[in-house]
Parts: C-alpha cells; sequence; structure tokens
C-alpha cells in the first residue's frame, strides 16, 4: 500500500493524557524534532498544579500544544487540528477545543467502563456516534506498545508506561519528523537502565511502523522547513531564556551573579537553571524564605554582585519591604516576577499578567522602580541583560515581568553573537569624590544618569554607612530635614523617568490605519497574530508593544493620541489601561479576560474588527 | 581548604598594615541614644577590641537590623548598612557568601533577632555563614517606646501589656543551641573585658558565631540586669564558662558547683556537697550539644543562676566556604564557563 502525502502549511498538535502518562515529556520530543527538522514553532505545555491528581480524572489532565509551520509563527495556536488523548478524561477535557473535522488519536485500551465513568461518559464517545463530526483514529496505543516489547527483559508496567514514546512514533511518523535525536534521547536518559532505554526506543519505532502498515492512517502530512533569518538556532523555553540572559548580563557586566530565591511554581525552573552553572562564578543560594532570598541578593548587590531574586506574585508581596530598601539605598537588583493567577495561590500553573500595579506601585513611601516585560520566549533572554543594565547603570531595582506563558512555552531563537550582545560594565567608585578630595560622598550623583557613587567593602578610603533611613543627598547621613526628604523624593523619581528606555515602535504597513492595538509582555504573539489575520481580510490595524512599562518611552503619549482609538488586550482587568488614562488621559478600550490561558488570536481579531468596524 | 580554615574566622580577611587605634573605628556621626544606654558600653569595646584583630578596616562590614541597637553601624568608620527590621542576618548572608574576603558583623536587638527576623536568625546559625552576630538583649522593644519583647520575662507590664505579657520568653541561648549554632557566647555591656574575650572568640570561630549581649536599656527596662551588676547578688548568679575549668561559682558558704544530674542535664549544688571529681568541667567543644544547652537551663526560673561566657564552639564547615569550594569544583571538572559554548549548547540547527 503506497501512502498519499499531503502539504500543509502548518499544524496545532495537542497531547493529552494522565499526569503521570508523560505527555510534557512527548510534547517536549516532539518540539525537539520538529526544531531539529527547521519549522517555527511554539509550545503551551499546560498541566495541573498537583502532581498527580487522581489518575483517569478531569483534574488529573496534562496536555502540551504545539504548532508548527513552514512560515513564522507567533503563538501556539488557537485550536487543535490534532489531539491525541491518551484516555477518557484527556479527551472530554480537550474536545471543547477542538474544531470540526479536526483528527482525534484515541488510546481505546484506557477506554474501559470504569475510566468511562470517572468522568462521566455513560456509553463510550469512541463506538458511539458521538464523534462523527471529528475523524477519528482509534488505536490500541497500550496492548500495542506491550505487545511489541514482548520479548524485552522489562516489567508489564513498564512496557506499558512506553506507550507514549509508541505515541511519539506515530506522530512522528505522520509528520515526517527525524528521529535520530529523539533515539539519542532515550539512550541518554535512561544510560542507567539499558533494558528500559531499548525498550522506549523499540516502543518508538513500533509507533513509528505502526503508522506505515496500518490503513487507519492513510495519509501522512509534509510541512517544509520555514524559511527564518539565517544563523544557528535553537529551540528555548521563557525560564530557560531568562536564565541564559542574567548569566550573559553577569558575563557583559562583569560581575558576578548572585541569586537569592526561594522556589515557587512557575519561578522555580530559572532557580534549577542557573544552579547548574557555577562555572561561570554564579552562586545561587535557596533561602528560608523570598524575604531572605531578596535580602541575600542586596546584601551580596552592597559586596558587588549582580544581585538577583526570582519569584512570583506571591513572594513579590513579601519582597516589597526590601525592594524598598534597594530603592532606598539605591543599590542594584533584579527582581524577577514570574506572574501566575491570584490573588493568593490563586492557580499557580496558569498565567495571568495581574502583578503589574503591584511592580509599580506595591511598596510603602513614594518608591518607584523600573519595570521591564518580555514579548515572546527567547526575548526573556535580551529582557533579562535589560533589566541588569537599568539596575547597575541607574543603581536601582529593577522588576522584570515575565509569566507563566513565557516561562514554559518555547520557541525557536536565534542564538546571537557574543559580540552582539551590548556592553553594561559599570565602574565601581575607587577614590574620594568630595571637592576636598579626601572625603567620600556616597550619594553624589552622576548629573546625567542621577546614579549614584557606588564604592564597595573592600575599597579603601571609602568606609561609608548606607540604610533605609532617609539620608542627605551627597554625604548620605541620616537627615529628617523636610526639604531635603522631598528633594530625595523627587531625585529618586527623576532618576527612574530618566531613565534611557528606546521609542515605542508602531507597525502599520500602509500607514493610514485609525485603530491601534497596543500590548504588553505575553500577549506580544497573539496580538500580533490577531493583526495579521485582520489585515490578510483587508481591515487597517496598527500595533505597538510596550517592553518597558516604568518608565514608558517618551514617544508614548504622541503614539496614543494619534489614533482614533487604542485598543488594550490584557490577562487582567485592566491594570495598564488604569496607568496609560491616568497619564496621557487617553480613553484607551480594555479587552480582559482572565482565564489562565493567553488570548487566542481569532478572539482578539474579532475584537479588534469589531473596534474597527464601531464608528 | 575547608579544614584548615577551622577556628580561623578570619583567615581571608587582608590584614591591616599599620598598627590600628580605637580612633580609627569611630564614624564622625554623633552618637545619639539616650545617655545611660548600655548601647555605649558597647560600641566603645568593639570600638576598642577592634585593632587587635588587625584587620584592614575596609574589609569590615557592620549590617544592623531596626531598633536602638541597630543604629550602631552609623557609628563605626567601617562599611556599614543599616537595613530593615529583622532581615539584617539575611543581607549579611548574601554579602558574606559572596565576600569571604570580609569580616561581617551583624548587630541586632532582642525583638529584631528573636520576633520579625526569627526565621532568618535560625537558618543563619544552621547554615553556618562567616557572620558574628551580635545580639543586644534589653529584654524590651527600645525604639517603638517600651512594649514587651520576646525576652521579657512572663507578667512584664509595658503600655502594650497593661495587665501583664502572657507569653513565655525565649531563652537567646537554648534557642541558638537548638538551633545548630556552632558557637554560642552570653556576655554583658557592664564587662568590658569579658565581652572582649568573648567578641575576640567569635570572631575566631569560622562560621556563623551568636554572642548574646545583655544591654541595659535605661529609660524602658532599667536594671533589668541589675542582679548581675550588683556587688551583693552578683557573684552568688554568676556562672562564668571557662573552656577546661570546672564549672563552680559564688563564694564562702555560698560557693556552689555544677554537676551532671542523675536524671540527665544538670544541677547545682553547694560546693561543699561534691567531691572534685563531680564537678562538671566544660568543655564547649564538645560536639554533642545537650549540656551545653542543660547549661543554657540553669537561668530557670529567673535568673537563679545565669551562665556567661562561651556555652558551645565546635567548628564545622562554614557555608560561604562550601559555596566557594563548589564554585571551584565546578570549573575545575569542566573549565571556566563560556557564554558562547552555553548559548549554543542543546540541539542546535543552522539556517542559511
Ligand atoms: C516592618 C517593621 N515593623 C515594625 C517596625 C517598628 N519597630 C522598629 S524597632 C522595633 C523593635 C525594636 O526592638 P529591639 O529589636 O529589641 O531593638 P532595641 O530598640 O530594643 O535595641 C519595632 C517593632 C519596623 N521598623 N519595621
Ligand atoms: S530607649 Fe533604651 S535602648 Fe534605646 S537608646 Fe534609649 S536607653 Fe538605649
Ligand atoms: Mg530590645
Amino acid at each position: 500500500m503506497t501512502k498519499q502525502v499531503q502539504q500543509l502549511d502548518r499544524v496545532i498538535i495537542r497531547f493529552a493524557g494522565d499526569s503521570g502518562d508523560g505527555m510534557q515529556l512527548t510534547g517536549d520530543r516532539f518540539t525537539a524534532e520538529t526544531a531539529k527538522f527547521g519549522n517555527d514553532l511554539s509550545t503551551l505545555p499546560n498541566f495541573p498544579a498537583e502532581i498527580r491528581a487522581p489518575a483517569g480524572t478531569l483534574p488529573g489532565v496534562s496536555s502540551f500544544q504545539l504548532h508548527f509551520a513552514d512560515h513564522d509563527i507567533l503563538t501556539p495556536g488557537d485550536a487543535p487540528n490534532v489531539l491525541v488523548a491518551m484516555n477518557p478524561a484527556a479527551l472530554k477535557a480537550n474536545l471543547g477545543d477542538l474544531p470540526r473535522g479536526a483528527d482525534i488519536i484515541a488510546n481505546t485500551d484506557e477506554f474501559t467502563k470504569r475510566n468511562l465513568q470517572k468522568v462521566g461518559y455513560a456509553a463510550n464517545p469512541l463506538e458511539d456516534d458521538s464523534l462523527a463530526e471529528w475523524r477519528l483514529h482509534s488505536v490500541p496505543l497500550t496492548s500495542l506498545t506491550v505487545k511489541a516489547l514482548e520479548g524485552f527483559e522489562i516489567s508489564k508496567k513498564d512496557a506499558e508506561r512506553a506507550k507514549n514514546m509508541f505515541a511519539l512514533g506515530l506522530l512522528s511518523w505522520l509528520y515526517h519528523r527525524p528521529t535520530e535525536a529523539t533515539i539519542k534521547f532515550l539512550e541518554a536518559k535512561f544510560a542507567k537502565k539499558p533494558d528500559i532505554a531499548k525498550a522506549n526506543v523499540a516502543a518508538f519505532q513500533a509507533g513509528w511502523n505502526y503508522g506505515e502498515t496500518t490503513e487507519s492512517f492513510s495519509v501522512s502530512y509534509e510541512i517544509k522547513p520555514a524559511t527564518l533569518a539565517p544563523g544557528v538556532y535553537r529551540n528555548i523555553s521563557g525560564n530557560q531564556a531568562l536564565a541564559y540572559g542574567l548569566i550573559a548580563a553577569s558575563v557583559q557586566s562583569g560581575l558576578p551573579l548572585f541569586l537569592g530565591s526561594y522556589p515557587i511554581t512557575p519561578a522555580s525552573d530559572i532557580l534549577h537553571e542557573l544552579s547548574k552553572h557555577k562555572r561561570f562564578g554564579i552562586r545561587t543560594f535557596q533561602a528560608e524564605d523570598e524575604i531572605a532570598g531578596v535580602g541575600a541578593a542586596v546584601g551580596a548587590a552592597f559586596g558587588g554582585a549582580l544581585g538577583v531574586t526570582t519569584t512570583s506574585g506571591p513572594g513579590v508581596a513579601l519582597k516589597a519591604e526590601t525592594v524598598g530598601l534597594a530603592v532606598a539605598t539605591e543599590l542594584p537588583l533584579v527582581v524577577v516576577d514570574v506572574q501566575r493567577a491570584g490573588p493568593s495561590t490563586g492557580m499557580p500553573t496558569k498565567t495571568e499578567q495581574t502583578d503589574l500595579l503591584m511592580a509599580m506601585f506595591g511598596r510603602n513611601g513614594e518608591s518607584p522602580v523600573p519595570i521591564v516585560a518580555p514579548a515572546t520566549p527567547s526575548d526573556c533572554f535580551d529582557a533579562a541583560i535589560e533589566a541588569a543594565r537599568i539596575a547597575l547603570k541607574y543603581r536601582t531595582p529593577v522588576m522584570l515581568l515575565s509569566d507563566g506563558y513565557l516561562a514554559n512555552g518555547s520557541e525557536p531563537w536565534r542564538v546571537p553573537e557574543v559580540s552582539e550582545l551590548p556592553d553594561i560594565s559599570v565602574e565601581f567608585t575607587t577614590e574620594p569624590n568630595g571637592e576636598d578630595g579626601t572625603t567620600f560622598l556616597p550619594f553624589k550623583r552622576d548629573p546625567e544618569t542621577l546614579a549614584r557613587a557606588w564604592a564597595v567593602p573592600g575599597t579603601p578610603g571609602l568606609e561609608h554607612r548606607i540604610g533605609g533611613i532617609e539620608k542627605a543627598d551627597g554625604t548620605g547621613n541620616i537627615s529628617y530635614d523636610p526639604n531635603n526628604h522631598d528633594r530625595m523624593v523627587r531625585l529618586r523619581q527623576a532618576k527612574i523617568d530618566g531613565i534611557d528606555v528606546p521609542p515605542l515602535e508602531v507597525d502599520d504597513p500602509d500607514g493610514d490605519a485609525r485603530v491601534l492595538v497596543l500590548g504588553w509582555g505575553s500577549t506580544y504573539g497573539p496580538i500580533a497574530a490577531a493583526v495579521r489575520r485582520v489585515r490578510k481580510e483587508g481591515g487597517k490595524v496598527a500595533q505597538a508593544h510596550l517592553r518597558h512599562l516604568n518608565p514608558l518611552p517618551a514617544n508614548t503619549g504622541d503614539v496614543l493620541r494619534s489614533y482614533d482609538k487604542v485598543l488594550l488586550p490584557e490577562i487582567n482587568l485592566g491594570q495598564l489601561a488604569l496607568l496609560l488614562r491616568a497619564r496621557f488621559l487617553v480613553d484607551v478600550i480594555s479587552y480582559n479576560r482572565v482565564r489562565g490561558l493567553p488570548f487566542k488570536a481569532e478572539e482578539l481579531a474579532g475584537v479588534i474588527q469589531d473596534v474597527i468596524n464601531s464608528d | 581548604m575547608t579544614e584548615s580554615l577551622n577556628g580561623k574566622g578570619l583567615a581571608l580577611v587582608p590584614r591591616a598594615e599599620g598598627k590600628q587605634t580605637l580612633k580609627d573605628f569611630k564614624s564622625d556621626q554623633e552618637v545619639r541614644w539616650c545617655p545611660g544606654c548600655g548601647d555605649y558600653a558597647i560600641l566603645a569595646a568593639v570600638q576598642s577590641f577592634l585593632p587587635e584583630l588587625g584587620l584592614r578596616r575596609e574589609n569590615i562590614v557592620f549590617v544592623s537590623g531596626i531598633g536602638c541597637s541597630s543604629r550602631f553601624p552609623y557609628y563605626m568608620n567601617t562599611y556599614g548598612f543599616h537595613s530593615i527590621h529583622g532581615r539584617a542576618p539575611a543581607i549579611a548572608t548574601g554579602l558574606a557568601a559572596s565576600r569571604p574576603d570580609l569580616s561581617v558583623w551583624v548587630i541586632t536587638g532582642d525583638g529584631d533577632a528573636l520576633s520579625i527576623g526569627g526565621n532568618h536568625l535560625i537558618h543563619a546559625l544552621r547554615r553556618n555563614v562567616n557572620l558574628n552576630i551580635l545580639l543586644f538583649n534589653n529584654r524590651i522593644y527600645g525604639l517603638t517606646k517600651g512594649q514587651y519583647s520576646p525576652t521579657s520575662e512572663v507578667g512584664k507590664i509595658t503600655k502594650s501589656t497593661p495587665m501583664g505579657s502572657l507569653d513565655k520568653p525565649f531563652n537567646p541561648i537554648s534557642l541558638a543551641i537548638g538551633a545548630e549554632a556552632g558557637f554560642v557566647a552570653r556576655t554583658i555591656d557592664s564587662d568590658r573585658k569579658h565581652l572582649q574575650s568573648v567578641l575576640r572568640e567569635a570572631a575566631a570561630h569560622r562560621g556563623t558565631s551568636l554572642v548574646e549581649i545583655y544591654q541595659n536599656c535605661n529609660i524602658f527596662n532599667d536594671g533589668a540586669f541589675d542582679a548581675l551588676k550588683e556587688p551583693e547578688t552578683r557573684d552568688d548568679i554568676t556562672i562564668r564558662l571557662e573552656h577546661g575549668q570546672p564549672i563552680v561559682f559564688g563564694a564562702g558558704e555560698n560557693e556552689r558547683a555544677v554537676r551532671p544530674a542523675p536524671q540527665g542535664g544538670v544541677e547545682v549544688v553547694r560546693r561543699s556537697e561534691v567531691a572534685d571529681d563531680e564537678i562538671l568541667v566544660h568543655d564547649a567543644h564538645r560536639p554533642d550539644p545537650s549540656l551545653a544547652f542543660a547549661l543554657s537551663r540553669l537561668d530557670e526560673p529567673a535568673f537563679a543562676h545565669v551562665p556567661i561566657g562561651i556555652f558551645r564552639s565546635v567548628d564545622r564547615p562554614a557555608y560561604d566556604v562550601l559555596m566557594s569550594e563548589q564554585l571551584e569544583q565546578a570549573t575545575a571538572d569542566k573549565g571556566k564557563g563560556q557564554l558562547s559554548d552555553l548559548l549554543l549548547g542543546g540541539d542546535t540547527w543552522r539556517i542559511n
């Protein structure tokens, strides 16, 4: 039987199964194969906060969505073309997202009476007509895997466990993915258990062969490599890119990196990653709590290190007082907030943009802090360097607002040459800077940046004391003088307001759009994809994206005022909108959804179209 | 490396060239504690002790929290950081862990260290970063004008407890020993010689040293330690712990001794009632902390007998040294990190 090969320009696959089914690993491997093949891609893992919710239940479903294409893409995709459902729960939890006509590959072995009951199916949906509108491929994945592994020296349980690799093999055949890297990966992963390694490789290959021989798959698909800008690429998640950005910032500043952190989802992976790179002189300190994490980072900064603390919203709340101390003492510090759904514990594994106002105002007193927000997973690399640059140059804590979507999502990244990276080195003060030539004035400022002199312990003759109490400008001596305080409040604000941030760029190909869609942070991908759709339909819309939230680019007001309407989608209840209205008196139109999930391009395209039409 | 640093808390700190004097350590800031405050005596004792260490002044850092006592760094002509309430151990941990060439001193109060900062204190102690923590215990909140503190005695009448405080106080020495501290000592503001001898040992200890200093707040808790200062009572209740010496105190007919108690722990008995070899010989270096803990309980109830001196001085590897060693090990194993190798690591592909 020769099988038909069909060309596609893009595909969205969702792997879904029980938390114990290894769906994240399966998705990661398919992503790696796809990256290697040269498609552009974007991923969206989605997993429960519980490590192992009860097996076979809806809350226990874990999924991984991957969008790949022969052209550049911006999001993990709205609706899957293919759903791999490892059990009834996975089918039930995901069917709602599946457009009619999409493929469903279901593991029939798991559709037992008991499992069906667990999720409230009265009848087996694979056997009644309820899935008639989709293209159903019923595959006994578990039993096929067990059969393929007969004769291997492994337990039945281990054989059953390899079903995810069977599924991966099948999908790899279906989409013509290269397989060598996965085989190598499995051999390395199970290097200490060669039997398990062999079994997994065999299951993977059996899945491939099954696709080739079975009649239930008559067509396979080709998606040509994408034509991306020349260069060397790798696939990278937001958290990994952010960690690499911090390491790069350490190298490019010439300062040792000190990370003080306390584990919290979805930020912990940055701590994990940085703790692997000690040979860059990086010290990672797992503190007793978030307050100690940031405190240690501030202490290290006082000693001349690049002090960093990583956390999520609940941790930022705890760190507020110490960030204020860094504002008052004017020490550099990078505070990474990987935002998650709140309030309180909220939904730890779900994404949100709800910490903007906390980053902006969540401290006592007038304590302005610059805010940088990456737009895509790979942009976390550059955003981390930028945050460190601002922190060091202006001697200030900087908030870096990532989120769960960026943290765990991944995309191909053109790896920069080290020579392309900015030099962010700073000079410590080593000589007295007072008029008399002998005294040191720790709060004497650079007239241009307003940054204070930074002298570190170990520098002879510059012994000085700093602290959270109000201090006289220049000398740094304790001062309760009313006019001095007013002056210091204004100086600290002016320093932040004067930070050199690049102007806001507007993308408006024809130059005659009357509607601007503005975004910040991780909504970049969905907004840009939506804008493309609208333009494809002939709609005219301009797009701009803010990477610096404080200070805002100098031309922000002019940009906003030059459009009839400004649409601002946010995964919160309008936090940036509040700031922009207050600051520029521009009546931006908010679009807000706070579902713990990223926007969908189609949804936003509709919203944009409505705004264009609503004249 | 780890072993050789034991007992040499300052081995990595560069030494001063010339001779130093007390004046070298006085800052130009006017000292602003209430006249008669015990903090003055401690400041003077520290300032006159530091020249003895012979360290470069620029490599000494005083880090404090908030409280009357925490103003201390402003008066020292070294590097200093007056931080926020309770957090000094955390801030000092980051500094000392990343700068093993510094001699880092934490100044804290009983409220600062044991109330708001209790969590940081216990973790600093178990972690054993090279820090010297001086806990100024005046058994009251001084700066906020006299509320009871976590070391105030039960029934303390203050502005916030007009009918008496209800909660049992901490014994800072017991707490520190329970928190795995390697060096634990107690001294008193009025006895400069003793205070300085304790500081000397604390500085020599590589790792976290906790020194509780009884400090009189003459405004809000005057006389809290009078029993240890008045000639009539002083000698009868003060137990001066000295390593290698039998634990005896008091004089004449009030002479007493400490001996192991039959049911565990230790007990105070009349000197005349025990044979010489029954008396407990103080061993500060004993790895097992239970005897040191038992000694710390002798002040129950309310200052019955108060041991001062070094309860425990046991070496174990310091966190900062271990951390540096991991960095060195990682570099020795795989070479110094190269940014381009890192960025290009993992699966890559080229597009032309
Ligand atoms: C977050 C915070 N809470 C409360 C205070 C108020 N406060 C300042 S010092 C202090 C207690 C000080 O007592 P102690 O640590 O014993 O120091 P002392 O003044 O007795 O030397 C309190 C409650 C503060 N500065 N910060
Ligand atoms: S209030 Fe007490 S502790 Fe504070 S300065 Fe005055 S006497 Fe000293
Ligand atoms: Mg006190």
